[in-house]
């Protein structure tokens, strides 16, 4: 599908805009999306589109509820984020674990980091062997949960046997 | 380093070596970092920003790789200066603009630069010359292992690194190629091949990154997602996709030269013939033109210009370009006067 204002490029960004109860559907490329979203910053912006996006199959209710939602280290707000579509501090990202966690499946179709680990970049894994493994299960556990609950099956089959392992190694 | 001695250097990804560098101009591999509980650039105060510049400043110093790059701080750098990095794919344009607390740390071969306090902490870049991803991910890679040792990262085992922008969460990284699609353009294919890449979540974009037109048949390709997948994986994709797009390019430029090739040999020797003769020519007519002296030296039509030349010329005949060799401002009339004669005396030697 083309971008409708330009024609050329491939849309990447589906709007839905509504002028006098007329709904007008817009399928755009991203430098058109652009151009067309600093013409309407004012009544949405592509940072509302981002936020959004988390929002979908939330009740109205508990959408509501979540704008007022702070993270105790910076300060910013979770009406904040929706606004600008940048989050505040590292910490945000715990203080809207809840809301968080869908925009990210959306975006990146996973929740679960699998890349480059920082401890093993920094190297800080000095912690006892036997100490550490014990965490490591109960954080693979709840992974695996996780997976289950999101219906990643693939992923969820892969922390099972890295459970099944660690508990080998622990058994021996 | 001075800034003005890069324009004496043909920077590391215009060199035109590499992997298949008929077709593919550049890769570039780019990863996001921030410090631990210290707010976003975005967010933080004035306080806080001079602190972020001053500590990765100070940590890169300390790490190998980094020892004898060159850093600046954007308040101190002139709208030309700035400009120039960008023109020089040093930096983002979003980097030049609202200076504060900003940097930039470049290595004399400009394969690596770090911008401090851009959307993030930390945006690392490495650019390597030709079809080249592997070997970029591979000295980034080095660089962040060391970095990583100096600094306290936002991470979390779930979502791993935490980033500004949710679209960037996870490995932080994009992995991006620079490839030169004229026969694609020339046989209208390029909008179908296109659209196949949206498809599987890449994003095409011009020379200049994001929200730029494609011109000069210059198409920048990267990845989108950042979590989820490990480097390697996401690298296997993007190369994957890539290798497929030069043998379409491949099979087009055969098609041309077997099916239409005076036309072909008419409009590249035209092309060469306006950029050796023109008195007044503007940056979007030189860069078009060039792309097709370019796919003339490719195919080996245009034997006495080499391809170093040609990706060179693409770069000094932009606007800053001219104005740090002219040492001067100069209007957009002024600048497609001085364009026309650089490019004369680069190309009638």
């Amino acid at each position: 599908m083309f971008c409708d204002i330009c024609g050329k490029n491939p849309a990447t960004v589906h709007l839905t805009e509504i002028i006098d109860e007329q709904m007008n559907e817009l399928h755009l490329c991203e430098g058109c999306a652009h151009e067309k979203s600093m013409a309407m910053e004012q009544q949405f912006g592509l940072s509302d589109l981002l936020a959004g996006l988390a929002e979908f199959e939330k009740p109205a209710k508990e959408a509501e509820a979540a704008t007022s939602v702070k993270c105790q280290d910076c300060g910013l707000t979770y009406a904040d984020f929706k606004k600008i579509g940048r989050l505040g501090c590292g910490e945000c990202y715990a203080s809207f674990k809840k809301y968080l966690a869908p925009l990210l499946k959306r975006i990146h179709g996973s929740c679960q980091h699998v890349g480059k680990s920082l401890e093993k970049a920094a190297k800080i894994s000095k912690k006892k062997p036997d100490l550490a493994e014990k965490p490591d299960l109960a954080q693979l556990r709840q992974k695996l949960a996780r997976a289950v609950e999101m219906e990643e099956f693939e992923e969820a089959a892969r922390i099972r046997d890295q459970i099944k392992e660690l508990e080998n190694k622990n058994a021996t | 380093m001075q800034l003005d001695s890069l324009l004496k250097h043909t920077s590391e990804w215009l060199k035109g070596t590499g992997p298949n560098s008929d077709i593919v101009i550049s890769s570039r591999v780019r990863l996001a970092r921030n410090l631990e509980k210290i707010p976003f650039p975005h967010w933080s105060g004035k306080l806080q920003g001079e602190k972020v510049l001053n500590t990765i400043a100070e940590a890169a110093t300390r790490c190998d790789y980094l020892k004898n790059a060159t850093f600046f701080k954007l308040a101190e750098l002139d709208t030309i200066d700035k400009q120039f990095l960008v023109e020089r794919h040093l930096m983002s344009l979003e980097h030049a603009q609202k200076t504060n607390h900003k940097g930039i740390a470049i290595d004399d071969e400009e394969v690596l630069a770090i911008m401090i306090n851009e959307e993030d902490h930390i945006r690392l870049q490495v650019m390597q010359s030709g079809f080249n991803l592997y070997e970029a991910w591979n000295i980034i890679n080095t660089i962040d292992d060391c970095l990583a040792k100096e600094l306290s990262f936002a991470y979390s085992a779930d979502w791993g690194y935490l980033t500004a922008c949710p679209t960037n969460t996870g490995t932080g990284m994009r992995g991006s190629v620079m490839l030169h699609l004229p026969a694609l353009v020339m046989t209208r294919q390029i909008d179908r091949v296109l659209a196949a890449i949206a498809k599987l979540s890449f994003t095409t974009r011009g020379l200049y990154g994001e929200g730029t037109q494609a011109t000069g048949n210059l198409f920048q390709i990267s990845n989108q997602v950042s979590l989820g997948r490990s480097e390697n994986e996401m690298l296997e994709d993007i190369n994957g996709i890539i290798r497929q797009i030069i043998e379409q390019e491949g099979q087009a430029r055969e098609a041309l030269l077997s099916k239409n090739k005076v036309m072909l040999e008419d409009r590249i020797n035209r092309s060469l013939g306006i950029l050796k003769n023109a008195r007044i020519i503007s940056s979007q007519e030189t860069t078009e033109l060039l792309s097709m002296v370019r796919l003339g030296a490719d195919l080996g039509m245009i034997k006495d210009i080499n391809r170093r030349n040609i990706n060179e010329l693409f770069i000094i005949t932009q606007p800053a370009h001219l104005q740090k060799i002219e040492n001067k401002k100069l209007s957009a009339g002024e600048r497609d006067l001085k364009r026309a004669e650089l490019i004369r005396a680069k190309l009638n030697l």
